[in-house]
Protein backbone atom coordinates (compact mmCIF):
# COMPACT_ATOMS: atom_id res chain seq x y z
CA UNK A 1 0.00 0.00 0.00
CA UNK A 2 2.69 2.15 1.23
CA UNK A 3 4.33 1.84 -2.27
CA UNK A 4 1.02 2.44 -4.16
CA UNK A 5 0.77 5.96 -2.08
CA UNK A 6 4.27 7.39 -2.73
CA UNK A 7 3.41 6.13 -6.96
CA UNK A 8 0.44 8.10 -6.40
CA UNK A 9 2.56 10.83 -4.94
CA UNK A 10 5.25 11.13 -7.38
CA UNK A 11 2.48 10.96 -10.23
CA UNK A 12 0.91 13.73 -9.06
CA UNK A 13 4.33 15.46 -8.52
CA UNK A 14 5.23 14.72 -12.03
CA UNK A 15 1.99 16.29 -13.60
CA UNK A 16 2.27 19.22 -11.67
CA UNK A 17 5.90 19.58 -12.21
CA UNK A 18 5.02 19.55 -16.06
CA UNK A 19 2.47 21.99 -15.79
CA UNK A 20 4.96 24.32 -13.45
CA UNK A 21 7.46 24.91 -16.24
CA UNK A 22 4.98 24.51 -19.22
CA UNK A 23 7.05 26.39 -21.74
CA UNK A 24 9.80 24.06 -21.26
CA UNK A 25 7.79 20.80 -21.04
CA UNK A 26 5.90 22.24 -24.26
CA UNK A 27 9.49 21.93 -26.34
CA UNK A 28 9.94 18.45 -25.31
CA UNK A 29 6.32 17.72 -25.78
CA UNK A 30 6.56 19.23 -29.60
CA UNK A 31 9.54 17.31 -29.96
CA UNK A 32 7.99 13.92 -29.07
CA UNK A 33 5.24 14.62 -31.16
CA UNK A 34 7.30 15.17 -33.96
CA UNK A 35 9.28 11.93 -33.46
CA UNK A 36 6.79 10.37 -32.71
CA UNK A 37 4.72 10.76 -35.81
CA UNK A 38 7.46 9.94 -38.12
CA UNK A 39 7.88 6.56 -36.18
CA UNK A 40 4.08 6.08 -36.42
CA UNK A 41 4.01 7.40 -40.19
CA UNK A 42 7.13 4.61 -40.57
CA UNK A 43 5.67 1.71 -38.96
CA UNK A 44 2.33 2.11 -40.84
CA UNK A 45 4.30 2.14 -44.28
CA UNK A 46 6.37 -0.81 -43.04
CA UNK A 47 3.56 -3.22 -41.84
CA UNK A 48 1.55 -2.21 -44.84
CA UNK A 49 5.13 -2.65 -47.23
CA UNK A 50 5.47 -6.04 -45.34
CA UNK A 51 1.66 -6.61 -46.57
CA UNK A 52 2.13 -5.34 -50.12
CA UNK A 53 5.03 -7.81 -50.15
CA UNK A 54 3.17 -10.75 -49.19
CA UNK A 55 0.59 -10.22 -51.72
CA UNK A 56 3.10 -9.99 -53.76
CA UNK A 57 4.84 -12.81 -53.36
CA UNK A 58 1.76 -14.95 -53.24
CA UNK A 59 1.11 -13.28 -56.38
CA UNK A 60 4.41 -13.52 -58.11
CA UNK A 61 5.52 -16.81 -60.26
CA UNK A 62 8.19 -17.48 -62.05
CA UNK A 63 7.35 -18.89 -65.25
CA UNK A 64 10.35 -21.25 -66.58
CA UNK A 65 10.47 -21.95 -70.29
CA UNK A 66 12.03 -25.48 -71.16
CA UNK A 67 13.80 -26.46 -74.30
CA UNK A 68 11.91 -27.81 -77.46
CA UNK A 69 13.42 -31.17 -77.73
CA UNK A 70 13.42 -31.76 -73.42
CA UNK A 71 12.20 -35.48 -72.61
CA UNK A 72 9.97 -36.37 -70.52
CA UNK A 73 12.16 -38.31 -68.13
CA UNK A 74 14.40 -34.87 -68.16
CA UNK A 75 11.06 -33.05 -67.04
CA UNK A 76 10.68 -35.36 -64.41
CA UNK A 77 14.26 -34.41 -63.23
CA UNK A 78 13.93 -31.37 -63.32
CA UNK A 79 11.03 -30.86 -61.29
CA UNK A 80 12.33 -32.65 -58.71
CA UNK A 81 15.76 -30.45 -58.68
CA UNK A 82 13.22 -26.90 -58.56
CA UNK A 83 11.11 -28.86 -55.59
CA UNK A 84 14.18 -29.58 -54.06
CA UNK A 85 15.27 -25.83 -53.83
CA UNK A 86 14.81 -23.97 -50.75
CA UNK A 87 13.19 -21.23 -51.82
CA UNK A 88 10.81 -22.97 -54.06
CA UNK A 89 6.86 -23.30 -52.56
CA UNK A 90 5.12 -24.59 -55.54
CA UNK A 91 6.00 -25.78 -58.88
CA UNK A 92 3.68 -26.69 -61.17
CA UNK A 93 4.59 -28.48 -64.68
CA UNK A 94 2.88 -26.85 -68.06
CA UNK A 95 2.71 -28.62 -70.66
CA UNK A 96 3.32 -27.10 -74.39
CA UNK A 97 -0.62 -28.06 -75.69
CA UNK A 98 -2.26 -26.50 -72.02
CA UNK A 99 -0.49 -23.30 -72.93
CA UNK A 100 -1.94 -23.84 -76.23
CA UNK A 101 -5.36 -24.31 -75.32
CA UNK A 102 -5.26 -21.86 -71.92
CA UNK A 103 -4.32 -18.97 -75.31
CA UNK A 104 -6.90 -20.15 -77.71
CA UNK A 105 -9.69 -19.81 -74.41
CA UNK A 106 -8.17 -16.29 -73.97
CA UNK A 107 -8.32 -14.79 -77.41
CA UNK A 108 -10.46 -15.50 -80.75
CA UNK A 109 -7.66 -14.49 -83.14
CA UNK A 110 -5.27 -17.07 -80.96
CA UNK A 111 -7.71 -19.58 -81.46
CA UNK A 112 -8.29 -18.95 -85.51
CA UNK A 113 -4.11 -19.48 -85.39
CA UNK A 114 -3.36 -21.78 -83.08
CA UNK A 115 -6.01 -24.35 -83.57
CA UNK A 116 -4.64 -24.91 -87.08
CA UNK A 117 -1.97 -26.29 -85.09
CA UNK A 118 -0.49 -29.97 -84.59
CA UNK A 119 0.96 -31.42 -81.77
CA UNK A 120 4.50 -31.46 -83.76
CA UNK A 121 3.43 -27.64 -84.99
CA UNK A 122 3.19 -26.22 -81.83
CA UNK A 123 5.97 -23.49 -81.43
CA UNK A 124 5.11 -23.01 -77.65
CA UNK A 125 7.67 -24.62 -75.33
CA UNK A 126 6.73 -26.32 -72.17
CA UNK A 127 6.90 -24.47 -68.96
CA UNK A 128 7.14 -24.57 -64.61
CA UNK A 129 5.39 -21.90 -62.90
CA UNK A 130 7.08 -21.92 -60.06
CA UNK A 131 5.95 -19.97 -56.66
CA UNK A 132 8.53 -18.70 -53.95
CA UNK A 133 9.09 -18.13 -50.56
CA UNK A 134 10.67 -15.41 -49.99
CA UNK A 135 10.93 -12.74 -52.87
CA UNK A 136 13.94 -11.30 -51.91
CA UNK A 137 15.67 -14.46 -52.93
CA UNK A 138 13.76 -14.94 -56.30
CA UNK A 139 17.09 -13.44 -58.38
CA UNK A 140 19.27 -16.08 -56.58
CA UNK A 141 16.29 -18.98 -57.31
CA UNK A 142 16.38 -17.82 -60.72
CA UNK A 143 19.78 -17.89 -61.42
CA UNK A 144 19.91 -21.50 -59.64
CA UNK A 145 17.13 -22.64 -62.07
CA UNK A 146 18.56 -20.72 -65.38
CA UNK A 147 21.91 -22.78 -64.88
CA UNK A 148 19.72 -26.33 -65.25
CA UNK A 149 20.36 -28.13 -68.65
CA UNK A 150 17.24 -27.94 -70.93
CA UNK A 151 16.18 -24.36 -69.53
CA UNK A 152 15.34 -22.03 -72.22
CA UNK A 153 14.23 -18.78 -70.25
CA UNK A 154 13.04 -18.25 -66.41
CA UNK A 155 10.91 -15.05 -66.07
CA UNK A 156 9.44 -13.29 -63.07
CA UNK A 157 8.92 -9.89 -63.93
CA UNK A 158 12.29 -9.03 -62.92
CA UNK A 159 12.48 -5.34 -62.76
CA UNK A 160 9.05 -4.73 -61.53
CA UNK A 161 10.43 -7.15 -58.38
CA UNK A 162 13.60 -5.77 -57.84
CA UNK A 163 12.43 -2.16 -58.28
CA UNK A 164 9.34 -2.52 -55.87
CA UNK A 165 11.85 -4.50 -53.44
CA UNK A 166 14.72 -1.54 -53.73
CA UNK A 167 11.99 0.98 -52.97
CA UNK A 168 10.87 -0.56 -49.73
CA UNK A 169 14.03 -1.16 -48.45
CA UNK A 170 15.45 2.57 -49.27
CA UNK A 171 11.81 3.87 -47.21
CA UNK A 172 13.06 1.82 -44.72
CA UNK A 173 16.44 3.16 -44.25
CA UNK A 174 15.39 6.44 -44.52
CA UNK A 175 13.04 6.28 -41.86
CA UNK A 176 15.32 4.22 -39.33
CA UNK A 177 17.72 7.08 -39.86
CA UNK A 178 15.37 9.80 -39.25
CA UNK A 179 13.61 8.22 -36.14
CA UNK A 180 17.11 7.67 -34.58
CA UNK A 181 18.06 11.22 -35.60
CA UNK A 182 15.23 12.12 -34.00
CA UNK A 183 14.89 10.01 -30.73
CA UNK A 184 18.51 11.29 -30.22
CA UNK A 185 17.46 15.12 -30.43
CA UNK A 186 14.00 14.31 -28.18
CA UNK A 187 16.30 12.31 -25.40
CA UNK A 188 18.63 15.46 -25.27
CA UNK A 189 15.51 18.09 -24.52
CA UNK A 190 13.94 15.72 -22.07
CA UNK A 191 17.42 15.22 -19.96
CA UNK A 192 17.54 19.37 -20.25
CA UNK A 193 14.24 19.81 -18.94
CA UNK A 194 14.28 17.46 -16.58
CA UNK A 195 17.93 19.05 -15.35
CA UNK A 196 16.19 22.17 -14.99
CA UNK A 197 13.27 20.82 -12.80
CA UNK A 198 15.80 19.51 -10.97
CA UNK A 199 17.50 23.06 -10.64
CA UNK A 200 14.15 24.85 -9.78
CA UNK A 201 13.22 21.92 -6.85
CA UNK A 202 16.51 22.01 -5.50
CA UNK A 203 15.38 23.34 -2.38
CA UNK A 204 12.30 20.88 -2.08
CA UNK A 205 14.83 17.72 -2.99
CA UNK A 206 17.01 19.15 -0.25
CA UNK A 207 14.32 19.29 2.35
CA UNK A 208 13.04 15.70 1.19
CA UNK A 209 16.65 14.76 2.03
CA UNK A 210 16.39 16.38 5.03
CA UNK A 211 13.40 14.30 6.33
CA UNK A 212 14.97 11.04 5.47
CA UNK A 213 13.29 10.44 2.19
CA UNK A 214 14.58 7.85 0.26
CA UNK A 215 16.80 8.10 -3.29
CA UNK A 216 13.53 6.24 -4.68
CA UNK A 217 11.32 8.67 -3.53
CA UNK A 218 13.41 11.56 -4.62
CA UNK A 219 13.98 10.23 -7.96
CA UNK A 220 11.06 8.75 -9.11
CA UNK A 221 8.69 11.86 -9.74
CA UNK A 222 11.53 13.10 -12.21
CA UNK A 223 11.91 9.79 -13.97
CA UNK A 224 8.35 9.49 -14.32
CA UNK A 225 8.14 13.44 -15.40
CA UNK A 226 9.94 12.57 -18.39
CA UNK A 227 7.84 9.84 -19.14
CA UNK A 228 4.78 11.61 -18.94
CA UNK A 229 6.48 13.98 -21.45
CA UNK A 230 6.63 11.08 -23.72
CA UNK A 231 2.86 10.21 -22.82
CA UNK A 232 1.47 13.64 -23.56
CA UNK A 233 3.43 13.57 -26.32
CA UNK A 234 2.15 10.57 -28.07
CA UNK A 235 -1.36 12.19 -27.80
CA UNK A 236 -1.30 13.61 -31.09
CA UNK A 237 0.46 10.63 -33.35
CA UNK A 238 -2.00 8.51 -31.84
CA UNK A 239 -4.82 10.63 -33.27
CA UNK A 240 -3.05 11.01 -36.69
CA UNK A 241 -2.34 6.86 -36.36
CA UNK A 242 -6.36 6.18 -35.31
CA UNK A 243 -7.95 8.72 -37.45
CA UNK A 244 -5.66 9.89 -40.55
CA UNK A 245 -5.28 6.12 -41.37
CA UNK A 246 -8.65 4.91 -40.81
CA UNK A 247 -9.25 7.95 -43.30
CA UNK A 248 -6.68 7.04 -45.47
CA UNK A 249 -8.20 3.48 -45.65
CA UNK A 250 -11.20 4.52 -46.68
CA UNK A 251 -10.42 7.56 -49.34
CA UNK A 252 -8.18 4.54 -51.18
CA UNK A 253 -10.68 2.05 -50.47
CA UNK A 254 -8.19 -0.17 -48.66
CA UNK A 255 -5.71 -0.38 -52.01
CA UNK A 256 -2.93 2.02 -53.28
CA UNK A 257 -2.83 2.98 -57.01
CA UNK A 258 -3.30 -0.61 -58.07
CA UNK A 259 -4.78 -3.78 -56.46
CA UNK A 260 -1.56 -5.77 -56.00
CA UNK A 261 -1.06 -2.63 -52.86
CA UNK A 262 -3.73 -3.46 -50.36
CA UNK A 263 -3.64 -1.37 -47.72
CA UNK A 264 -3.81 -3.18 -44.08
CA UNK A 265 -7.13 -3.01 -42.46
CA UNK A 266 -7.06 -0.33 -39.73
CA UNK A 267 -8.65 -2.35 -36.94
CA UNK A 268 -6.99 -3.72 -34.94
CA UNK A 269 -3.96 -2.21 -36.76
CA UNK A 270 -4.35 1.24 -35.78
CA UNK A 271 -4.48 0.40 -32.46
CA UNK A 272 -1.58 -1.65 -31.77
CA UNK A 273 0.33 1.07 -33.40
CA UNK A 274 -0.78 3.45 -31.37
CA UNK A 275 -0.15 1.33 -28.24
CA UNK A 276 3.59 1.01 -29.61
CA UNK A 277 3.43 4.75 -29.89
CA UNK A 278 2.57 5.78 -26.61
CA UNK A 279 5.08 2.93 -24.93
CA UNK A 280 7.54 4.12 -27.08
CA UNK A 281 7.04 7.73 -26.03
CA UNK A 282 7.05 7.02 -22.85
CA UNK A 283 10.50 4.86 -22.68
CA UNK A 284 11.90 7.71 -24.57
CA UNK A 285 11.09 9.94 -22.06
CA UNK A 286 12.11 7.94 -19.55
CA UNK A 287 15.37 7.02 -20.93
CA UNK A 288 16.11 10.87 -21.23
CA UNK A 289 14.63 11.71 -17.17
CA UNK A 290 16.58 8.83 -16.07
CA UNK A 291 19.82 10.23 -17.63
CA UNK A 292 19.23 13.64 -16.35
CA UNK A 293 18.57 12.16 -13.01
CA UNK A 294 21.84 10.34 -13.24
CA UNK A 295 23.49 13.69 -13.71
CA UNK A 296 22.38 15.99 -12.42
CA UNK A 297 20.41 14.54 -8.72
CA UNK A 298 23.23 13.62 -6.07
CA UNK A 299 21.10 12.19 -3.25
CA UNK B 1 21.55 5.55 28.04
CA UNK B 2 23.96 7.00 25.59
CA UNK B 3 21.88 8.47 22.39
CA UNK B 4 24.72 10.35 20.54
CA UNK B 5 28.31 8.55 21.19
CA UNK B 6 31.25 10.33 19.84
CA UNK B 7 34.58 8.56 19.50
CA UNK B 8 38.27 9.71 18.15
CA UNK B 9 36.52 11.89 15.42
CA UNK B 10 38.48 13.80 13.32
CA UNK B 11 37.21 16.31 10.61
CA UNK B 12 39.64 17.41 7.99
CA UNK B 13 38.05 19.23 4.61
CA UNK B 14 39.32 18.70 1.62
CA UNK B 15 41.32 22.14 1.15
CA UNK B 16 43.31 21.09 3.96
CA UNK B 17 41.59 22.93 7.30
CA UNK B 18 40.55 20.54 10.33
CA UNK B 19 37.23 21.25 11.79
CA UNK B 20 37.05 18.91 14.55
CA UNK B 21 39.81 17.27 16.10
CA UNK B 22 40.15 14.30 18.82
CA UNK B 23 36.61 14.40 19.70
CA UNK B 24 35.19 12.52 22.16
CA UNK B 25 31.45 12.60 23.55
CA UNK B 26 28.25 11.18 24.65
CA UNK B 27 24.80 12.65 25.06
CA UNK B 28 22.52 10.98 26.91
CA UNK B 29 19.00 9.90 25.98
CA UNK B 30 16.69 13.27 26.56
CA UNK B 31 19.67 15.40 27.00
CA UNK B 32 19.09 19.28 25.96
CA UNK B 33 22.68 20.29 25.34
CA UNK B 34 23.75 23.34 23.81
CA UNK B 35 27.34 23.84 21.54
CA UNK B 36 28.42 27.04 22.21
CA UNK B 37 31.79 28.97 20.57
CA UNK B 38 33.13 31.27 18.27
CA UNK B 39 33.19 31.42 14.35
CA UNK B 40 35.20 28.47 13.18
CA UNK B 41 35.07 26.44 16.11
CA UNK B 42 33.52 23.37 14.50
CA UNK B 43 29.79 23.98 15.77
CA UNK B 44 28.12 23.57 12.36
CA UNK B 45 30.77 20.91 11.00
CA UNK B 46 29.90 18.43 14.23
CA UNK B 47 26.25 19.39 13.30
CA UNK B 48 26.82 18.20 10.04
CA UNK B 49 28.27 15.33 10.88
CA UNK B 50 25.44 14.39 13.08
CA UNK B 51 23.05 14.01 10.35
CA UNK B 52 25.30 12.21 7.75
CA UNK B 53 25.77 15.95 5.58
CA UNK B 54 29.41 15.40 6.09
CA UNK B 55 31.04 12.55 7.01
CA UNK B 56 34.52 12.25 9.85
CA UNK B 57 38.09 11.68 8.14
CA UNK B 58 38.21 9.51 10.91
CA UNK B 59 36.03 8.03 14.22
CA UNK B 60 33.27 6.49 15.11
CA UNK B 61 30.03 8.70 15.32
CA UNK B 62 26.99 6.57 17.09
CA UNK B 63 23.99 7.87 16.62
CA UNK B 64 20.79 5.84 17.97
CA UNK B 65 22.64 2.96 17.91
CA UNK B 66 24.27 3.19 14.34
CA UNK B 67 28.02 4.09 13.12
CA UNK B 68 26.55 7.14 11.00
CA UNK B 69 30.68 7.85 10.09
CA UNK B 70 30.40 4.19 8.63
CA UNK B 71 26.35 4.86 6.84
CA UNK B 72 26.90 5.01 2.80
CA UNK B 73 25.13 7.43 1.11
CA UNK B 74 22.32 5.20 -0.29
CA UNK B 75 21.67 4.65 3.31
CA UNK B 76 21.93 7.97 4.76
CA UNK B 77 17.86 8.41 4.75
CA UNK B 78 17.31 5.68 7.36
CA UNK B 79 19.30 8.07 10.03
CA UNK B 80 17.36 11.04 8.83
CA UNK B 81 14.34 9.28 9.88
CA UNK B 82 14.87 8.65 12.78
CA UNK B 83 15.89 13.10 13.22
CA UNK B 84 14.30 16.05 13.39
CA UNK B 85 16.54 19.27 11.76
CA UNK B 86 15.73 22.97 12.28
CA UNK B 87 17.85 25.08 10.50
CA UNK B 88 18.83 29.31 11.18
CA UNK B 89 16.77 30.01 7.58
CA UNK B 90 13.93 27.43 8.18
CA UNK B 91 14.24 26.10 5.33
CA UNK B 92 10.27 26.02 4.33
CA UNK B 93 8.68 25.67 0.74
CA UNK B 94 6.88 29.02 -0.30
CA UNK B 95 4.15 27.11 -1.96
CA UNK B 96 2.80 25.35 0.68
CA UNK B 97 0.96 26.66 3.62
CA UNK B 98 2.02 25.77 6.74
CA UNK B 99 0.13 22.16 7.23
CA UNK B 100 0.90 21.14 4.11
CA UNK B 101 5.01 22.19 4.91
CA UNK B 102 4.65 20.05 7.85
CA UNK B 103 2.54 17.34 6.28
CA UNK B 104 5.34 17.21 3.40
CA UNK B 105 7.77 15.28 6.25
CA UNK B 106 5.44 12.72 6.25
CA UNK B 107 4.07 12.29 2.97
CA UNK B 108 7.28 11.60 1.28
CA UNK B 109 7.91 8.86 3.69
CA UNK B 110 4.51 7.42 2.71
CA UNK B 111 2.55 7.59 5.29
CA UNK B 112 -1.36 7.48 5.07
CA UNK B 113 -3.48 10.59 5.04
CA UNK B 114 -5.24 10.20 8.20
CA UNK B 115 -2.65 9.82 9.87
CA UNK B 116 -0.22 12.34 8.71
CA UNK B 117 -3.44 14.59 9.55
CA UNK B 118 -3.62 13.51 12.98
CA UNK B 119 0.26 14.09 13.37
CA UNK B 120 0.27 17.20 11.87
CA UNK B 121 -2.13 18.85 13.66
CA UNK B 122 -0.72 17.71 16.88
CA UNK B 123 2.86 18.81 16.34
CA UNK B 124 1.34 22.35 15.30
CA UNK B 125 -0.35 22.98 18.39
CA UNK B 126 2.63 22.00 20.01
CA UNK B 127 4.09 25.10 18.10
CA UNK B 128 1.20 26.95 18.80
CA UNK B 129 0.15 27.77 15.61
CA UNK B 130 -3.10 26.27 15.11
CA UNK B 131 -4.38 29.57 14.25
CA UNK B 132 -2.29 29.75 10.96
CA UNK B 133 -2.16 26.56 9.64
CA UNK B 134 -3.53 27.70 6.53
CA UNK B 135 -1.27 30.88 6.32
CA UNK B 136 1.81 30.32 3.83
CA UNK B 137 5.46 30.93 5.51
CA UNK B 138 5.44 34.99 3.61
CA UNK B 139 2.58 35.40 5.74
CA UNK B 140 4.25 34.60 9.14
CA UNK B 141 7.19 36.45 11.22
CA UNK B 142 10.44 34.95 11.30
CA UNK B 143 9.38 33.41 14.63
CA UNK B 144 6.34 31.71 13.23
CA UNK B 145 8.43 30.83 10.33
CA UNK B 146 10.87 28.59 13.16
CA UNK B 147 7.84 27.40 14.70
CA UNK B 148 6.51 25.80 11.36
CA UNK B 149 10.06 23.71 11.20
CA UNK B 150 9.77 22.88 14.26
CA UNK B 151 6.54 21.31 13.86
CA UNK B 152 8.34 19.62 10.73
CA UNK B 153 11.18 18.74 12.26
CA UNK B 154 9.17 16.87 15.46
CA UNK B 155 6.55 15.38 12.87
CA UNK B 156 7.69 12.17 12.48
CA UNK B 157 8.21 11.92 16.56
CA UNK B 158 12.32 11.84 15.93
CA UNK B 159 14.47 10.90 18.82
CA UNK B 160 16.87 13.20 18.30
CA UNK B 161 16.42 16.77 17.58
CA UNK B 162 19.05 18.82 16.24
CA UNK B 163 18.97 22.43 15.70
CA UNK B 164 21.92 24.94 14.26
CA UNK B 165 20.96 28.13 15.35
CA UNK B 166 17.36 28.31 15.07
CA UNK B 167 17.69 31.51 17.00
CA UNK B 168 20.16 32.85 14.63
CA UNK B 169 17.47 35.64 12.61
CA UNK B 170 15.33 36.11 15.02
CA UNK B 171 14.72 39.30 18.40
CA UNK B 172 15.77 38.15 21.79
CA UNK B 173 11.88 37.91 22.33
CA UNK B 174 10.95 35.38 19.76
CA UNK B 175 14.71 33.46 20.58
CA UNK B 176 13.53 32.41 24.05
CA UNK B 177 9.48 31.59 22.50
CA UNK B 178 11.29 28.89 20.03
CA UNK B 179 14.06 28.03 22.66
CA UNK B 180 10.90 27.39 24.87
CA UNK B 181 9.02 25.34 22.75
CA UNK B 182 12.07 23.45 22.11
CA UNK B 183 12.57 22.51 26.33
CA UNK B 184 8.91 22.13 25.75
CA UNK B 185 9.19 19.60 23.53
CA UNK B 186 12.42 18.00 25.89
CA UNK B 187 10.20 17.85 28.74
CA UNK B 188 7.06 16.27 27.28
CA UNK B 189 8.13 13.89 25.15
CA UNK B 190 11.53 13.24 25.94
CA UNK B 191 13.47 14.12 22.79
CA UNK B 192 16.98 14.67 23.06
CA UNK B 193 17.76 18.45 21.90
CA UNK B 194 21.27 19.35 20.09
CA UNK B 195 21.50 23.09 19.65
CA UNK B 196 24.02 25.07 18.52
CA UNK B 197 23.98 28.70 19.49
CA UNK B 198 25.89 31.64 19.53
CA UNK B 199 23.14 33.71 21.71
CA UNK B 200 24.20 34.19 25.46
CA UNK B 201 21.16 35.00 27.00
CA UNK B 202 19.66 31.77 26.19
CA UNK B 203 22.30 29.67 27.16
CA UNK B 204 22.53 31.19 30.69
CA UNK B 205 18.81 31.48 31.47
CA UNK B 206 17.97 27.71 30.50
CA UNK B 207 21.03 26.56 32.67
CA UNK B 208 21.53 23.44 30.45
CA UNK B 209 23.87 21.28 29.82
CA UNK B 210 27.27 23.36 27.55
CA UNK B 211 29.81 21.86 25.05
CA UNK B 212 31.92 24.64 24.20
CA UNK B 213 34.16 23.95 21.00
CA UNK B 214 37.24 25.81 20.30
CA UNK B 215 39.36 25.46 17.31
CA UNK B 216 37.79 21.92 16.38
CA UNK B 217 38.00 20.52 20.05
CA UNK B 218 35.79 20.21 23.06
CA UNK B 219 37.37 22.55 25.39
CA UNK B 220 34.47 22.42 28.07
CA UNK B 221 31.68 20.27 28.97
CA UNK B 222 29.55 21.69 31.99
CA UNK B 223 26.51 20.03 33.13
CA UNK B 224 24.36 23.02 34.06
CA UNK B 225 26.31 25.88 32.76
CA UNK B 226 26.61 29.25 31.23
CA UNK B 227 28.12 30.94 28.35
CA UNK B 228 31.30 32.28 29.94
CA UNK B 229 33.76 34.78 27.31
CA UNK B 230 36.77 33.33 28.27
CA UNK B 231 36.02 30.19 27.26
CA UNK B 232 35.38 30.74 24.01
Amino acid sequence: MKIFRMLGRSIRDAFKSVFRNFSLSLASISCITITLIIVAVSMVASYNVEHFSKVIQRDVTMVVFLDNDTTEEEIEELTKKITDLDNVEKCDFKSKEQSKNEMMQENDTFNGIMGTWSEEDNPLKDSFLIKVKDIEQIKKTAETIRSYEKVAVVNYGEEMVNNLISTFKFVEKVAVIAVVALVVVTVFLIINTIKLTIFSRKREISIMRLVGASNFTIKTPFIIEGMVLGFIGAIIPTLIVIYGYTLLFDHFNGVLYTSLIQLVNPEPFVYFVSLAVVIIGMIVGMIGSASAVRKYLKV
Amino acid sequence: MDLIRIKDVKKQYKNGVTAICDLNLAIKKGDFAFIIGGSGSGKSTLIKMLYREEKPTCGEIIVGGVNVAKLRNKKVYKIRRKLGIVFQDYRLLPKLNVYENVAFALEVLGAKKDEIRVKVLKAIELVGLKAKVHNYPDQLSGGEQQRVAIARAIVNEPKLLICDEPTGNLDPERSMEIVKILDDINQTCGTTIIMATHDRDIVNKMKKRVLVLKDGRLVKDYEKGTYRNEDI
